[in-house]
């Protein structure tokens, strides 16, 4: 167990937390491009210690890594790249269509959270 | 049988929306085929049922580990159930075919709700799954709502179907509870077998508790019969079928189920008792206000249910057995009374007792049915309700029930002679008095038929008891198996049970004569809080509190969502971690100083981008870090992963740098809602916990791993040397079958969103050349 993988595993967490919480969505996919980085680490580093490469017959020493976590992370990355360009397509999309990137507030919800009625529906009910 | 039966309703209410297309409102008739069949079938197994007190059983497992199984159990009370709800459903089938007008909207719609009811009514009476039970409870609710709320285009009417659904929808949840909880606690999921061996100890009567609530609901009693009343605003066929003589009595159905086994748990007769006193004054009291000749017999049906309630809720043979030819007179009086109403409304265009005037004289049959059943609903002689009083009445003062006993005795003597004032104030308000002015037309003896058919039925087992006296024996002893069979008659000798009739009719009489003092008394008396109040207080406090909380909860900021995700995750593993407060005793090393400098490249990497201001900045270094993790892979002997990880990366920054040729090269500088401190003090909380996570994890790894077994396999069966591809492609190749559809899909969409991008920007093109 490495200490300075964990110590990296948290930094690239952090980070992608905060880019995550931000409005760009540029800045967000990038969050989340971290946050994909961090969890491959994380998987590797809990799958056991490092060691030669698992190939059958090529071993010298003792002491080879674990391939299932491997298998795991090798899929999770592939899939990681997979949702961020269907979200860079979205923020190409948005930009496109409206010119801009950003996470707006959700309108509902801020009608709601200022004490109005949330629909014209709910009003007819409640007569 | 049973399920060809259910099958035989679900079919018919499918065919009946595009049957009515030719038949009209014919396509009723059509539709009582279904009850019929089911009456004719309760009828065919009557002599193995009730002569021989056997009982059909089918058993259709399902899923028997869980408890979930087809059971049906036809015993005679099950059969009494069925002949009250499919043979008087036949009738209103009938009925309705000549109520509503040739013109009404939907009416293949209507019929098909009305047959779903009767099926599912049907189901209930013979289900012997708790689940069942269940199941075609709430299919009754939902039936109901969609019933009361026929006439949706007014206010009113969908109002009363939302009350009648939440109160008897809340109250099927405590059902479906207290049913769990006394399966568990019994060991089976079957009614019968519960029953047999009812379960004790605390959980049995938190869950008996639960389903007595849930009987109350739907049998309008105290305090939640609100919705009952409500629910006139449904046609009067719904009324007269579901809201009297079968839907309002599955609780009591469902009381009279459990009664014997639970009836000498401590808290079961005081609450029992209690509730359903209090329900037949109130019910009885509130019937003597009414104008509404419709409303008046729907109080009445609530006095009636907590009468019935009390009867079955003693739990003794004797209370059983008076209640049991209760539940079938009630069915016949009540049932003939709404449909004689109904008549009224049809003919008259009123159901007010103050426009109505000497109808005696325009329509006789109605006045004579209604007489004899109101008759037999106050109790009168040679009538099956007065009969069925008498019994009540022995069946209270023969049971060893201490102080429940003076307490039933007292409610069943005042909410009789409530029910023959308002009985009385019925025929009086509907048929007295001097003939009207206004032009009634001839009396539609097909409305009245149905009517009379029932009344004539109270009449004959009143006369000869001997018609219903086997049926009501048999069903008495499936309920309560230590009933041994008692014939019923008229005349009983002079007994303390004649007495207390002859006062209850007294009072009754009394107070119907001095009804002008007991009306303005009751117009003076202070306002009870009501329990329709109580609903309407209930319903808009839960608006509020919802829209208060989903005011501050869900301000609109996703950040501020994604936040609260975030320190939910963080917060209750976290406590658990710290909690549990066992570290690992792995050998912890700080790493090589080629890792350490990756890392240190790394972690710099990844920290600037927090603080980068231009996006291509940003991108850059994201590919730094993601080049550095493929060189930690490599050093942590995963070259595939190396590889994967650098042909992606590299894929990556093309995609990005395509996305952001088009975006504007800073970032923006909108003010965000929550503070920058926050925003970095939940990541730090973020960075911790997963540090803390991944110390936990390198110590956990105890067991032997899985993947030893793949190691093994790989070569001999898989046929390759490099584990990590022999994993993918052929030991858990169908994740990796799962993650192609993943890219496939994202590639899908992709594709769609930047093809339609462009065509926007066509068309925003071609749409500018037409404004210059």
């Amino acid at each position: 167990m490495t200490l300075v993988l964990a110590g990296t595993v948290a930094v690239l967490y952090a980070v992608g937390t905060y880019l995550l919480l931000q409005r760009t969505l540029t800045r967000i996919v990038i969050g989340l491009a971290l946050l994909g980085h961090g969890a491959n680490l994380l998987l590797l580093l809990a799958g056991g210690p490092p060691g030669e490469p698992p190939l059958v017959g090529e071993a010298t020493s003792g002491v080879v890594s674990d391939p299932l976590p491997q298998a795991m992370a090798l899929t999770a990355i592939v899939i990681t790249f997979g949702v961020l360009a269907f979200l860079l397509a979205l923020a190409y999309r948005s930009w496109a269509v409206s010119r801009n990137d950003e996470v707006e507030d959700d309108v509902e919800d801020r009608r709601v959270a200022a004490g109005k009625r949330a629909s014209v529906h709910d009003e007819e009910v409640g007569q | 049988m049973p399920a060809a039966l259910l099958g035989l309703h679900a079919v018919v209410a499918l065919a009946a929306p595009i049957a009515a297309r030719r038949l009209g409102r014919r396509v009723l008739l059509l539709c009582a085929v279904a009850p019929a069949t089911a009456t004719v079938w309760a009828l065919l197994h009557a002599s193995a049922v009730v002569g021989r007190g056997e009982a059909v059983d089918v058993h259709v497992a399902w899923v028997p580990t869980a408890g979930l199984n087809g059971d049906f159990r036809l015993d005679a009370f099950a059969l009494l159930m069925v002949l009250l709800v499919s043979g008087i459903g036949t009738l209103i089938f009938g009925y309705a075919a000549a109520y509503f007008p040739a013109t009404k909207r939907d009416v293949g719609g209507f019929a098909a709700w009305l047959t779903i009811f009767a099926g599912a009514m049907l189901g209930l009476v013979l289900a012997d799954n708790v689940i069942l039970v269940f199941v075609f409870w709430e299919l009754t609710s939902i039936t109901s709502f969609m019933l009361i709320g026929t006439n949706h285009r007014e206010a009113a009417s969908r109002s009363a179907a939302t009350q009648a659904l939440l109160t008897t929808g809340a109250g099927g949840l405590a059902l479906l509870g207290g049913l769990v909880v006394l399966a568990e606690a019994a060991g089976t999921y079957s009614l019968s077998g519960l029953l047999t061996a009812p379960p004790g100890g605390e959980a049995a009567a938190w869950g008996i508790a639960l389903v007595l609530v849930g009987a109350f609901t739907k049998s309008a009693q105290v305090p939640f019969h609100a919705w009952l009343p409500a629910a006139m605003a449904a046609p009067t066929p719904v009324s007269a079928y579901l809201h009297s003589a079968t839907m309002v009595k599955a609780g009591v159905y469902v009381i009279a189920r459990f009664a014997p086994a639970f009836a000498l748990l401590p808290a079961w007769r005081p609450l029992v008792v209690g509730v359903g006193v209090a329900t037949m004054i109130v019910g009885g009291y509130r019937a003597l206000r009414q104008h509404d000749a419709k409303l008046l017999l729907a109080y009445g049906t609530v006095s009636q249910l907590g009468f019935m309630v009390v009867m079955f809720g003693l739990g003794t043979p004797d209370a059983t057995f008076a209640a049991t030819t209760l539940i079938v007179a009630h069915g016949l009086f009540k049932g003939a009374l709404f449909m004689v109403v109904g008549a009224v409304d049809v003919q008259t265009g009123t159901r007010d007792i103050r426009e109505l005037s000497g109808l005696r004289h325009r329509m006789p049959v109605a006045f004579s049915v209604s007489c004899v059943a109101a008759a037999s609903m106050a109790g009168l002689p040679p009538l099956l309700g007065f009969i069925a009083k008498e019994a009540a009445y022995e069946g209270v003062l023969a049971g060893e029930l201490g102080l429940t006993g003076p307490l039933a005795v007292t409610g069943i003597v005042v909410g009789s002679a409530l029910t023959v004032a308002y009985s009385l104030r019925f025929v009086r308000g509907v048929f007295a008095g001097p003939r009207a002015a206004a032009v009634v037309p001839r009396e539609r003896l097909i409305l009245v038929a149905p009517a009379a058919l029932l009344s004539a039925a109270s009449l004959l087992m009143g006369v000869a008891p001997l018609l219903v006296d086997a049926l009501v024996n048999a069903a008495a002893t499936a309920a309560h198996p230590e009933w041994e069979t008692y014939h019923l008659s008229l005349w009983h000798g002079l007994t303390v049970a004649l007495g207390l009739s002859a006062v209850a009719v007294a009072g009754g009489a009394a107070l119907h004569a001095s009804r002008a003092r007991v009306e303005r008394w009751q117009a003076a008396a202070p306002r009870a809080p009501s329990a329709s109040g109580g609903y309407d207080a209930t319903w808009r406090g839960v608006l509020a509190v919802a829209r208060r909380t989903t005011g501050v909860v869900q301000n609109g900021s996703l950040p501020l969502y994604l936040m609260v995700i975030l320190l939910t995750a963080v917060t209750l593993p976290g406590a658990v971690l710290v909690a549990d407060g066992e570290w690992p005793t792995a050998t912890y090393t700080i790493g090589s100083w080629l890792q350490i400098g990756i890392c240190l490249l790394a972690a710099a990497a990844a920290t600037t981008i927090a603080f980068a201001s231009r996006r291509f900045t940003a991108v850059l270094l994201l590919g730094a870090v993601g080049y550095s993790v493929a060189a930690l892979f490599v050093l942590h002997g995963a070259p595939d992963l190396a590889l994967t990880q650098m042909l992606i990366e590299t894929l990556s920054l093309v995609i990005f740098v395509l996305v952001l040729r088009h975006l504007p090269s800073r970032f923006g500088h909108r003010p965000q809602r929550i503070d920058r401190v926050v925003r970095f003090s939940t990541a730090a909380l973020v960075g911790l916990a997963v540090f803390a996570f991944s110390l936990v994890t390198a110590g956990a790894r105890t067991a032997a791993p899985v993947s030893q077994e793949y190691v093994a396999r790989a070569l001999p069966e898989g046929h390759g040397r490099n584990i990590v591809n022999v994993i993918l492609v052929d030991f858990r190749a169908l994740d990796t079958l799962g993650e192609i559809v993943v890219l496939v899909t994202a590639a899908l969409g992709i594709s769609s969103l930047v093809v339609a991008g462009r065509l926007s920007r066509h068309e925003r093109r071609a749409s500018a050349g037409d404004s210059t």
